[in-house]
């Protein structure tokens, strides 16, 4: 009884908050990142440095008059906002933060649930949550949203094919679809996968800043452009939900990546004896660190690139990134017939 | 006893959503309404133990194609009125034959299962793949480049060659 | 389709299957990057802009009109408030104007100095130029670096004149004040900054992929077009036509420096960005110069106490960061403020070859463009 549900149901709560929290510090961290490569200060007035920021801001967006355009569809409107959150927190559901741990005499693995097909779930339930951008901006009944939506969906389909293709060629080297399996997969090869497929690496990394709607690919909401995209019309909350969704997502898109490439929980040189004293910093703290040093890039990259064009992305994709995705999986099959 | 509830529950949903998909006259809306289909048949699949289905389900339909159905329509202009047919009852007649055959093609099946004998190899696959602990993947996996080979690669070819004609279509000046 | 070079519009026919309607999008006058209150209207399909229809008038004050009714030097205010972002180039438009008018020799001093502000003051306007385009194509940093430097400009103004974006910095005849002791050391410190910082624009810019792929082949126009299209300023030299105010009817003391003029050779955003990162340069090398040969003398020339030039009428260009601005003044002779005032405003007359540069491209393209060809719309409206 324990196990089966007060367990996993504290273990939900906790990882629901943990990333909300996470979520707003997030945008934080943004904000002070890039004021830093800009020789600003960023936020200094709520606390000390601006601590206080994300309470503030959130404070002042539930506060807001949530408005709903005369003429939108009110159901869609309203349900869009929710399609986007959605998708963004389940994910977590299968992202392994540590392994097994022992605490107040039980046995507790560090994630909710290690299903047999836990990369597919991530790839699956990560693809829905373009339907809230899609249908948020067609709700709007409004023509910048409305292109923004254009824009949204067909940036999707030029850039998910590539990366489920990079996935392919990781569920080959790991032999299993399950998320902890690849990580202990990565132990037991005593190498992250990050050196055994620098190029899947590379195409996963380009197609998650495409996923995220990240500088250079923030063509849907690209605010210089279509004046915010698909939240042009948004206000209070319901924008809210939009724009944690995408923090969220960028969490999301740094863990998979942490699991897949960087060894997930594991600490650095998994194989090397000498380095066994590195055990002694909790596993999870690992998984923290690294996913922090790929959350800190997107925001670099965001600070220091133009934006593309959205045909351009469809090129990228479609002419580069989906070409050498294959090439590599056939490499990868290959090697791993002959090795 | 309960999981024939949550079959009928979810059986009732599937087929009240896929009326929805049809009598919406937005078409957004049917979109929608699709998704939530897809995503109703992918609980059915998660509950008969195919959960590699289910998620190729959400992955591919729900994910893929219908945003690929929202682009269309979107781009689309579909707001003209429906085109008014010479035979009015074409429809029916032709609506009426399609749905004899495929009420023929159910009382087969049913009648094929209840006799009991020879049940197709994937289901008994299948059945056998659940209990392994790797998951039902590498089952299809093996079905599919063995028992199925052909039907697989006619399939790929039959795609293969929707998308050529597609392309061919909508790029006149190539 | 590309072959099409879009002189002529092209409406693809829409295939027979779906019925594709074109889009009228209205960018702006509230739109982040339309610089000001600019008003497109764009016909769209999908995204591809079919025509774009500019419409103006929104930060019109009337400024050629008032000044048929404010005496001579207090015109000098309002020009102040047509391209506010380069106030000291109008400034000095204007007086060299009625100078011309009056045949008022203006004394070498002041003419170096005048020098130095216009210069400092295409930097600064330049600085503005290059955040934003940058900021319209998505590179934000660019524009934080931007002004920062550009703040150093604004403190110089404020140093000389006390003001900092508005300067009313010149007057008929000659300057209103001397450079204060220790400037001219400040103004060579910052040519040496700005030198280095130009450095970092480039890293950041020039040869980055992403920047090459949105402005390169983006909004092209060949000379002839250019000029028929009565473009002018870095806008036309990015089409490779070497016409600059500066080197081909002098004014101020531009004849007793050596700079050059650079120009594009394909004409699209990427040259003209290229041409005005490069005039950066040469206006340093203009500054560095006018510095060091400051020469000694009175600031003012001989005008009488009230400015009231004989009737006439004149009309003189000066290379301002935007482009060619030309004023033509009538005078009566009798009374104290000019019969007709007219004002050739660069931005306005790029402004219009604007649909012609967005046809055929995308709407993020549109905001690069409008970036590209470096519109103030203070001086588009008046």
């Amino acid at each position: 009884m324990v196990d089966a549900i007060v367990i996993p149901l504290l273990k939900i709560v906790i990882l629901l908050n943990a990333v909300l929290v996470a979520v707003s510090y997030l945008v934080l961290l943004e904000r002070k990142v890039i004021a830093f490569v800009q020789s600003r200060l960023g936020p200094m007035r709520v606390g000390p440095h601006g601590i206080l920021q994300p309470i503030a801001d959130a404070v002042k967006l539930m506060t807001k008059e949530d408005i709903t355009p005369a003429r939108a569809d009110r159901w869609v409107f309203t349900a869009a906002p929710i399609m986007v959150m959605v998708p963004a927190l389940i994910v977590f559901a299968v992202i392994p933060f540590g392994p097994e741990v022992e605490l107040f005499g039980r046995s507790v693995p560090l994630y909710i649930t290690d299903i047999n097909i836990g990369l597919l779930y991530i790839v699956s339930v990560a693809s829905l949550g373009v339907y809230g951008i899609i249908l948020g901006g067609w709700a709007s009944n409004s023509k910048y949203p409305l292109l923004s939506s254009l824009r949204a969906s067909a940036q999707l389909i030029s850039y998910e094919v590539a990366v489920t293709m990079t996935l392919v060629s990781m569920i080959l080297m790991a032999g299993t679809l399950s998320m902890v399996g690849i990580v202990e997969s990565q132990r037991d090869a005593s190498l992250w996968f990050i050196f055994a497929q620098p190029v899947a690496f590379a195409i996963f990394f380009i197609g998650g800043l495409a996923e995220t709607n990240r500088a250079p690919f923030d063509m849907p909401e690209a605010e210089q452009e279509l004046t915010g995209g698909f939240h042009t019309e948004y206000s209070g909350m319901r924008f809210a939900l939009f724009f944690l969704a995408e923090y969220a997502n960028m969490i999301v898109i740094s863990s998979v990546a942490t699991t897949l490439f960087l060894g997930g929980y594991l600490r650095p040189f998994p194989g090397v004896e000498g380095l066994a004293f590195l055990d002694l910093i909790p596993a999870w703290s690992w998984f923290v660190l690294k996913t922090f040093v790929f959350l800190y890039v997107f925001l670099w990259i965001r600070a220091t690139l133009p934006r593309y064009r959205y045909d351009q992305l469809m090129r990228l994709g479609w002419k580069v990134l989906i070409p050498i995705a294959i090439g590599n999986v056939v490499v990868t099959g290959v090697a791993k017939v002959l090795l | 006893m309960a999981e024939a509830i949550v079959f009928y529950g979810l059986a009732a949903l599937i087929l009240g959503f896929a009326v929805l998909v049809i009598s919406t006259r937005n078409t957004v809306h049917s979109a929608l309404y699709l998704v939530v289909n897809f995503l109703l048949v992918a609980m059915l699949y998660v509950m008969l133990g195919a959960e590699f289905l289910a998620a190729i389900q959400v992955l591919v339909y729900a994910g893929g194609i219908v945003v690929l159905y929202l682009f269309v329509v979107m781009l689309v202009n579909l707001k003209r009125p429906p085109e008014t047919h010479q035979d009015p009852r074409r429809q029916t007649r032709l609506g009426l034959a399609l749905a004899s055959a495929l009420l023929a093609e159910l009382a087969a099946i049913i009648v094929y299962s209840a006799t009991g004998e020879s049940a197709p190899a994937a289901t008994a696959a299948a059945a056998a793949g659940a209990d392994i602990a790797g998951g039902n993947v590498e089952q299809i996996g093996m079905l599919l480049y063995t028992n199925y080979l052909i039907p697989f690669e006619v399939a790929s070819m039959l795609l293969l060659v929707a998308m050529i004609g597609a392309i061919v279509l909508a790029k006149r000046e190539l | 389709m590309s072959g099409n070079e879009t002189t002529t519009m092209k409406v693809e026919t829409p295939s027979p299957m779906f019925d594709t309607t074109e889009m009228v999008l209205n960018m702006g006058p509230q739109h982040p990057s339309t610089h000001g209150v600019l008003r497109i209207v764009l016909k769209l399909d999908g995204e591809r802009v079919l025509d774009a229809d500019v419409v103006v008038g929104y930060l019109h004050r009337g400024i050629e009109k008032l000044s048929e009714n404010r005496d001579w030097t207090q015109i000098i205010l309002l020009t102040d408030r047509m391209d506010y972002v380069a106030a000291a180039s109008t400034n000095l438009g204007y007086c060299e104007t009625v100078e011309k008018l009056m045949s008022v020799e203006v004394p070498r001093r002041a003419r170096y100095i005048r020098t130095i502000l216009n210069e400092l003051q295409r930097i600064g306007s330049h600085c503005l130029w290059l955040g934003t385009h940058a900021m319209d194509i998505g590179a934000m940093t660019v524009f934080l670096y931007a002004f920062r430097e550009r703040e150093l400009i604004l403190d110089l103004f404020e140093e000389y004149c006390g003001a900092r974006l508005t300067y009313n910095s010149m007057r008929v005849g000659g300057l209103p004040l001397d450079i204060p002791p220790g400037w001219d050391k400040k103004v060579n410190e910052f040519c040496d900054i700005m030198d280095s910082k130009l450095t970092e624009y480039e890293t950041l810019l020039t040869h980055n992929r992403i920047w090459l792929e949105r402005t390169k082949d983006i909004g092209v126009i060949d000379g002839p077009e250019a000029i028929a299209l009565g473009l002018c300023g870095p806008t036309l030299r990015g089409s490779g036509v070497a016409r600059d105010v500066r080197k081909d009817e002098p004014y101020a003391a531009y004849d007793e420096f050596d700079f050059d003029v650079p120009i594009g050779t394909r004409g699209d955003t990427y040259d003209r960005y290229l041409v005005r990162i490069e005039e950066f340069r040469q206006s340093l090398r203009i500054i560095r110069q006018a510095v060091d040969g400051i020469p000694e003398g009175p600031i003012v020339g001989k005008v009488p106490r009230l400015i009231k030039p004989p009737a006439g009428e004149t009309y003189h260009a000066v290379e301002s960061p935007k482009g060619e601005i030309g004023f033509f003044i009538a005078s009566d002779g009798r009374s104290t403020n000019p019969y007709r005032f007219r004002v050739r405003p660069p931005s306005f007359c790029n402004l219009q070859g604007l649909p012609r540069l967005v046809r055929g491209h995308m709407v993020a393209d549109v905001v690069a463009l409008i970036g590209s060809i470096d519109i103030v719309l203070g001086e588009v409206d008046r």
